[in-house]
Order: C-alpha cells, then structure tokens, then sequence
C-alpha cells in the first residue's frame, strides 16, 4: 500500500513537471514555431495533436456530482478535462453500441457489469488491466468485470437484494423463507402488519431478479459456472429436476396459494406499503433502505431466507466503468481509469452519493462501519455475478412471464415450467 | 385562399408597388440569411474535408451552391418558398427512409455492429491476454532516433531496454530515482508526459518481445507507467484472412455471415455489418415465431386503429358539438380542461394508467368499483377494452380541436335554412353537419388511423403487449400490435438485437398503411364530389 502511494506521488510530481515544461515552451515559443526542445525528434509535443485534451465520459445525472472532484484532481496533475456528459440512463448502453464506430462515442462509460456481453459482442469495449490494483478490490466485483479471461470494467460499487425486517414486528432473524412467512403471518394474526411479506412484482413480467434466492437455495441456478466462476451460457441449469419444485413453490404462494407473492404489489406499491408499516418484511436492495430509514422504521437486514437445503445466493450486480475501444485517447482514459478511479476518494466518492457497497475493499471496510452497508456486503459476497453473456437477453422474458403465470396460479408447474426452459433453449440456439 | 378574391391584374401590381420598399430592407435580409448560410456551410465544408468524407463534400458544396443559385437570380419566386422545406424534408425524412430501408438489407444488430476491420481490431484487442503469474513492470518511455523503446523496471529492481524490434535486453548503466524505477538512459531520450499522450497510438501499439522465443509473449503498456507480459489468445494472419487459437490450433475463418466462424461451428464473439439482400425479408415471412401469431395480431392492429380512430372521433365531434353552443358559459374553461390529456405525454398517460388500473391497488376498481379485484390489463378481453379506452382518453382531445374548428367554419346560413325548413336537431346534424364536416375532417382520420394503427407509446406503456399469449413460444400478448410485435421480436427476446430484421418489418408495416391510406384518400375525393 504504501509503495503504491509513493509511486503515485512521484508520478504527480512528474506529470506536473511535465506539464509546467510544457507550459513554458508554449509561452517561450508564442510565435507559433513548431520547433521545440525535442529536436529531431519525431515526437510532437503539441498536446492537440495527440488528440488528448479532453476525455469524455457518459454518466448519469446521479453520479455525475461524485466525478467531479476526481476529474478536477486528473486535470490539475495531466492537463486533460474530463468532459462528464449527463445521459439519459434508460438508453445509454445502446447509444454506446451505436456511437461507438461512428467515432462520436465518449472515451468511457459508468454502468452496469452484465452489459458487458453485449459490448464485447459489438466490439465497443477494450480490455483494462488493472495489474497488482486488481487485489485491492473485492473479488467478486473482479470476476464480475471478467468476460472470456479479460478484466473489462473499472468496479466500484457491488449491489444485491437482502431481506429488510421491521424488527418492531419481528425481532429476530430467521433462516428459511417459512419461518418468515410464519413470522410475518403471526404479525398479521396480531394486527400489526397487513402483509406478511413484501417484494415488488411486475404485474407484467414477475421478477426472476428478487426471485433468484430462493431458486437458487432450490439448487436451479440459470447457467453452469465454469471453475473461474464464469457463465457457460451452452448449459442452462434451470431445467433441473429442482425446478419444477420451484415452480410448485411459486405456485404454493401465489395467488392460488396462500398469497405471499402478490403480483399486484409493483415495486412502488411494495415500498409504500413496508414504508407505511404494513408489513415487517421486505425482499429488496440497499437502494431502497434511505427510504425506510427516513420514514423511521428500525430496520434489520437480515441474510436471505433459504427454500431448499442450499444457500440462498442473490445476483449481484457490479458497477463500473469502461473504456472504448476506439478511443483516440486510450492512453489517457486508461491512466484515468486504472490510476484514478481505483482509489479510495474516487471510491469513497461514489459511496457516497449512490450508497451502494464500494468494490474497493479499502473503501468498503471504511463504508462498512455502518452495519447496513457491511451486512449487504456479506449477503453480497455469498452471491453470485448475474450473467453477463448475450444468451441471458434470451432468458428474462420468457422466465419472467412463466414465473407471473405461475404465482397467478393461471398454469400448471409440471408443464409451464419444462416448457420454458425449451423455449429458453430454442431461443438462445437460434440466437 | 384570398387570391382567389384578388384578379391577377390587382395581385401583379400591388407587387410591383411594393417592390421599392421591397428591395432595400429584402435586399439587407437576403444579403444576411444567404451569408449565415454559407458561413455555415463554409464550415461544414471544412470539417467534411478534414474528416476526408468526399461523397458528403461533394453532396454539401452542390446543395450550397444550388441554395445561391435559387436565391440569387431573377425570379423563379416558388423555388424560393420551396427551397427551405424541401432542404429539410430531404435531410430529416427521406434520408432517414433511405437509411431504415438500407438498413433493412444488412445485418446490422448486436454482434454485427461496425466494419470487418473494427472487428478484428477488437478481436486482437481482446485476445491479448495477461500471461498468467507474470509480473508488472514499471515503464518509462525513451526514444532514440525517432524510435521509442521501453525502458522497464522488474520487481526485483533489474532494468531492461527494448522496442518492438529489439527484445527485452538488460542495461546496467540506467539512472534510477528513489523507488528503485529507472527514469533515464544513455544516449535515450524521456519522455515527459505530455509527449507520452501526443504519441499514444504509437506507445499503445509497441509490443516489446520479451525474448527471443515469441511464445514468451510481448510486453505491452496501456497507460505509459506500468507494462505486463500479454500472450494473444487469437492471431490474425491477414494473407488468409483467418485468426488461429494460439492453444489449441483452431482456425476461425469468414463465414460471409459476418462472422469469424471454425470449421466445428464455433463463433467468436464479434462480428461486423455485412449486405444480405432480401434475407431479412424472407425471414420477416418465414420465421415461425413471426408467422404463428401474426393473423391474431394483424387482426386485433385494424381493430385497435379503427375503433381509436372511430371512438376518439364519435367523442370528439359529440363534445366539439355540446361546447359550441352559442349561449353556453364558461366554453373557454371547458375547452382548455377538454384539452389537457392531450398536453401529457403518451407514455407517461400509459403508465399512470396502468398504476391507476392495478387490479387490487388502483384508484379505478377502488373507488368506482368498492374495490372489486377487476383484472383491468391481465385478463385478455379486459386489456383489450383497456387499451382501447385509455386510448379513448388520449386521443379524444385531438378530435375534439380538430371538430371544433371545423364546426366554427361551416357557414351559419345552411343551417339556419334547414332550420327554417322545419328540419330537427337530429336531421340538421345528419344531414347537413355531418356531411359538411367530413370534408374536411376526413384526411385527418386516415391520419389518425395510420397513427393508430403504430401507437406503440400507449401499448408499450400500458400493458407491455400483454397478457401473453399461452398458445404460442414466442413472448406476444393479447394487446400486442404489429409495430410492438415487430420490436418485441427485433429487440426484445432472443439474444440480442437486429435492426436489419426490425427495418424490414417497418417497411413492410409502411407498405400495409401506404396502401390502406391511398385507398381511403381516393373515398374522401368522393366525399368532396357530394358537395
């Protein structure tokens, strides 16, 4: 650690000597002559013609504020602004697809790790090396940004779903999912909640995502794992014998069933409802526990609830950044990247505005003394990356309607379930 | 319309009347607008040629000077008026056509983003693989005779010089600062940062062998500073087009598919954007997950489009013609609070309602049903009548404007003829109104119509396409139209996206309403004919 602060240090105080030559051989030759102290050397040291005055960079309107500082502190130590373009989030990734090629891309990107695939997949990435930095960072988030044996994102924040308790209703955490509907049902039986358990659904599409858990405690994760923890997208697994089990669990809570899982809740009728009190359990991520602290509920976060006899491992999503692959400031947007990115104020900056669990193992002990941070943390290290492979996009829409069919109570699990997992099939070998 | 009132005679001079005036201030504001126009153009000119585009330039400098032309001669007054618009339609519709309809004839879509050589740019990019277990070598970039070199620094502290010609070759004689990282060497230059980012292409392309044995891998830098040992996983030789597996000897060669493809079928991963004729319209008609459903949602797309077109019209007019009675008070408030669903955006309208049509939550089964679980958008007739009623809530205020106005047009002396002639309200709205109305109001409902028949917002927003359909694999719902449909299939399941697929729908959709439209604007013409 403290060779890597030294090494950083010299290197300011190099660019920055760097730089102040520079400036004075612009003063010095105000003329407009091109010669310059290097001679004969084929090296223009104009700095435009390098093309590297500025690096741009696609953010969201939320992070934007928490890159600027690290911007101010690359411009003073290299010369180069770092243009922080505010885009729309809901169309970013296929604006970078497309804008890529055509040249007009920015130099990087914040986002999600599962666009990865698709951005390998168009060509519009480049590889990182992050070298002995990437040890500073939790290993997850690592294998996450790893795609095919190369490292393509910058992590910074590492995000999943735990299960929130109102710990006035419930007092002590449970470990399978029905101890927690009998908890949760007592509370109801008293009066004291509505809702013996709460998660949003789309009432279009379910949502495979909070549902991951508890399949994945039944033994039916989507892929295989391969032994470096990546996806093999040829081996879909949810056709285990365990997934119709699943299905009939789902069907079991539905509608149907006892009503645990109502698809009328959407994930705002969700959160308003365990906000109001109604209900001492919430399956969902750290983005909503602000929400629920200001509205003053004594919050618990407890460890995900198990269905089957193995661990209940959520997805995790890791966040990131990344660099195209037709910069014309490659150079510069790695240095940025690898050097500034990586460390702890650029990581302890973006905790701070998003709250969402830092990559940076660094930061994250510092962030972690608040007990929810650290518990997400530890629910996320049991997790598992969600897949970034291009056949996953053949794999939402279908799991997710079959999973809403199912908790309605509108199909029979014996064949529902098998008949998606051949429809999956058949989609992602057409792909 | 008031030439017709003026004689030609009049209309010519009054325009030579008011030529003197005409000229001085014209003369000025011709002068100003035609400069800021080819200010810019000039400048578009220079960009063109500093990106070397030559086919654009050329374009750009004909219209520029076609544009003067126009302008600068003596008469030709229509070209003058029609020269702006035409300027713009050109850009902003018929070059998007041309490109959707080019697009519909290649394969572009995920996977088949940019050219061959971007592909196999990134292919190389990617494959250049850390060889594992291999130390980080700190780097300071020197140059001699125009040829830079890395001067690296091990983590034993052993320093070594070399270039892409030159193996890795250890030097004893380098000065080191107080980290141990050699900074400078005899008879080589260092290069300050600054210059380090001028030549990023070329420091970014440097692989420093790291011995005399290629199979040890190449040295390589991505940020000036720091260098690691990458050994490619794929190698491209360009003479047979082909990349080899470094491991394990497989060749993956052009499949004219836009792919990299082995001869066991394996793909690599990125691909590039190729021509491929009529196959996305052959697959657009063969491809079963587009045939199965397709009479169903073909039928529900007419049905949707008409009865929106014909209930936002029947609404409209009913309204239009309640708010134009003379003696009603307040018709100014009435009319703006009539008007306002038309100022909310038809996506966001999509989403309040499908929050206010939530079954057990909603404020609609709540309040007006006493909170009977009413499965407004997931029970298949009911999304239906849904969708049609929320579009009812949309579309009714266009209507409503578009009859009002008309209704204000028609001339007061018919009906108070018909009125006289002892005709009832009823007959006088029949007969006279009515007919009268749709003169006008007609191409505007064939308008609505082809609007309808692609108003993807309120389909998309409200019920997403559903509830699915349970006899089909493909992921189409009950509400689905074929403009949903074609995005559903294009972008939405499979893997991936496919724009070439989704433009050959489109202009498939465009030919169904082209030809609806001709036929009904040839109806309308006998309309006019009854008058």
């Amino acid at each position: 650690m403290k060779v890597q602060t030294t090494r950083l240090l010299n290197r300011r105080t190099l660019a920055t000597a760097a730089l102040s030559v520079a400036m004075l051989a612009v003063t010095a030759c105000g003329g407009g002559s091109t010669d310059t102290a290097a001679g004969e050397s084929a090296a223009p040291t104009d700095l435009a013609e390098g093309g590297s005055t500025t690096l741009t960079m696609w953010v969201d309107a939320e992070r934007a504020p928490a890159l600027e500082q690290i911007a101010a502190d690359f411009k003073e130590d290299t010369g180069i602004s770092i243009d922080l373009a505010v885009k729309d989030f809901a169309a970013v990734r296929d604006d970078f697809i497309t804008q890529v090629p055509t040249g007009n891309g920015p130099d990087l990107i914040v986002g999600p790790h599962d666009w990865i695939g698709t951005f390998v997949e168009n060509g519009v990435v480049a590889p990182i090396e992050l070298g002995d930095k990437a040890g500073e960072f939790q290993e997850s988030a690592i294998q996450a940004m790893s795609y095919e044996g190369s490292l393509y994102g910058v992590p910074y924040a590492v995000e999943n779903i735990a299960l929130l308790r109102n710990t006035d209703m419930v007092s002590e955490a449970s470990e399978t999912f029905d101890q927690v509907i009998e908890k949760g049902q007592a509370a109801v039986d008293a009066g004291e909640a509505e809702f013996p358990f709460l998660v949003g659904l789309d009432p279009k599409q379910a949502d495979p995502y909070h549902m991951y858990p508890f399949q994945t405690s039944m033994g039916v994760p989507v892929f295989a794992q391969n032994e470096d923890g990546s996806y093999d997208p040829s081996k879909l697994m949810l056709g285990e014998p365990n997934g119709v089990e699943f299905a009939k669990k789902l069907v079991e809570w539905g509608d149907t069933g006892s009503g645990v899982l109502n698809s009328n809740i959407t994930g705002d009728i969700a959160k308003e409802k365990f906000l109001a009190g109604e209900s001492p359990y919430y399956l969902t991520g750290p983005w909503n526990v602000p929400a629920a602290q200001e509205a003053g509920i004594n919050l618990a976060i407890d460890p995900l609830p198990t269905v089957g006899d193995e661990p209940a491992q959520p997805f995790i999503g890791v966040n990131g950044f990344f660099i195209s692959s037709q910069s014309s400031n490659a150079l510069a947007a790695n240095e940025f990247a690898v050097n500034y990115l990586t460390s702890e104020e650029a990581q302890d900056a973006m905790f701070s505005v998003g709250g969402r669990p830092p990559a940076l193992t660094a930061s994250f002990d510092k962030a972690a003394s608040d007990p929810v941070v650290a518990a997400f943390g530890e629910i996320g290290a049991n997790g598992v990356p969600m897949p970034a492979v291009p056949e996953m996009q053949a794999v939402w829409a279908d799991w997710g309607a079959t999973e809403l069919a199912l908790i309605k109570g509108a199909v029979k699990p014996e064949e529902a379930w098998p008949a998606m997992v051949k429809n999956i099939e058949q989609k992602i070998a057409a792909g | 319309m008031p030439t017709t009132t003026a004689s030609p005679a009049e209309s010519t001079k009054r325009s030579r009347t008011l030529r003197p005036s005409d000229s001085v201030a014209g003369l000025l504001a011709k002068i100003i607008l035609l400069g800021l126009v080819d200010a810019f153009a000039v400048y578009v000119l220079i960009v063109l040629f500093l990106q070397e585009k030559w086919i654009v330039l050329v374009l750009a400098a004909a219209v520029t000077l076609l544009i003067n032309w126009i302008y600068l001669r003596r008469g030709g007054l229509p070209a003058k008026y029609l020269a702006p618009g035409i300027f713009f339609l050109l850009l902003f519709q018929v070059f998007v056509m041309i490109f959707s309809g080019y697009v519909a004839f290649t394969n572009y879509g995920d996977g088949h983003n940019s050219t061959k050589e971007d592909a196999i740019l990134s292919i190389q990019l990617a494959a250049q693989q850390r060889v594992p277990d291999s130390p980080a070598y700190r780097v300071t970039i020197v140059e001699q005779g125009g040829e830079l070199h890395f001067l690296t620094t091990d983590p034993d502290g052993d320093i070594s010089i070399g270039s892409t010609e030159e193996p890795l070759e250890e030097v004893s004689n380098a000065v080191t600062d107080g980290t141990g990282k050699a900074t400078e060497l005899e008879d080589y230059r260092t290069l300050q940062f600054d210059e380090i980012l001028a030549n990023q292409s070329e420091i970014l392309a440097l692989t420093v062998p790291f011995s005399e044995d290629p199979d040890d891998g190449t040295l390589r830098t991505s940020d000036g500073s720091t260098a690691y040992v990458f050994s490619p996983t794929l190698v491209y030789d360009d003479a047979s087009d082909t990349f080899t597996d470094t491991e394990t000897g497989t060749v993956y060669s052009d499949s004219g598919e836009g792919t990299f493809v082995s001869a066991d079928g394996q793909q690599l991963n990125t691909g590039w954007k190729i021509d491929v004729g009529f196959a996305n319209f052959v697959k657009a008609f063969s491809n079963e997950d587009i045939r199965g459903p397709l009479l169903q949602v073909t039928l529900w797309t007419f049905t949707f489009a008409l009865i929106s077109v014909l209930s936002t019209f029947a609404l409209g007019l009913f309204l239009a013609n309640a708010f134009n009675h003379p003696n009603l008070r307040g018709k100014k408030i009435y009319r703006i609070l009539m008007i306002l669903p038309y100022a909310f955006p038809a996506f966001l309208a999509g989403l309040v309602w499908s929050g206010l049509l939530n079954p057990e939550f909603g404020y609609v089964n709540n309040t007006f049903f006493g909170g009977a679980n009413i499965p407004w958008l997931t029970d298949p007739l009911l999304a239906k009548f849904s969708v049609l009623l929320v579009n009812l809530w949309l579309g009714f205020p266009y209507m409503f404007l578009v009859c009002t106005g008309a209704l204000q047009s028609l001339p007061e002396d018919v009906n108070e003829a018909a009125r006289l002639d002892g005709a009832s309200p009823w007959k006088l709205f029949t007969s006279i109104k009515l007919p009268l109305l749709l003169v006008s109001v007609a191409p505007l409902l064939i308008a609505s119509f082809a609007f309808n028949f692609n108003n993807f917002n309120v389909i998309y927003m409200l019920t997403d396409g559903g509830p699915r359909l349970s006899d089909t694999t493909v992921n189409v719902g009950a509400t689905d139209i074929l403009i949903t449909m074609v995005y559903e299939v294009a972008f939405g399941s499979g893997v991936g996206r496919d724009y070439g697929l989704a433009s050959a729908l489109s202009i498939i959709i465009f030919f169904i309403v082209a030809v609806i439209s001709v036929i009904s604007f040839r109806q309308t013409k006998s309309l006019e004919e009854i008058n």
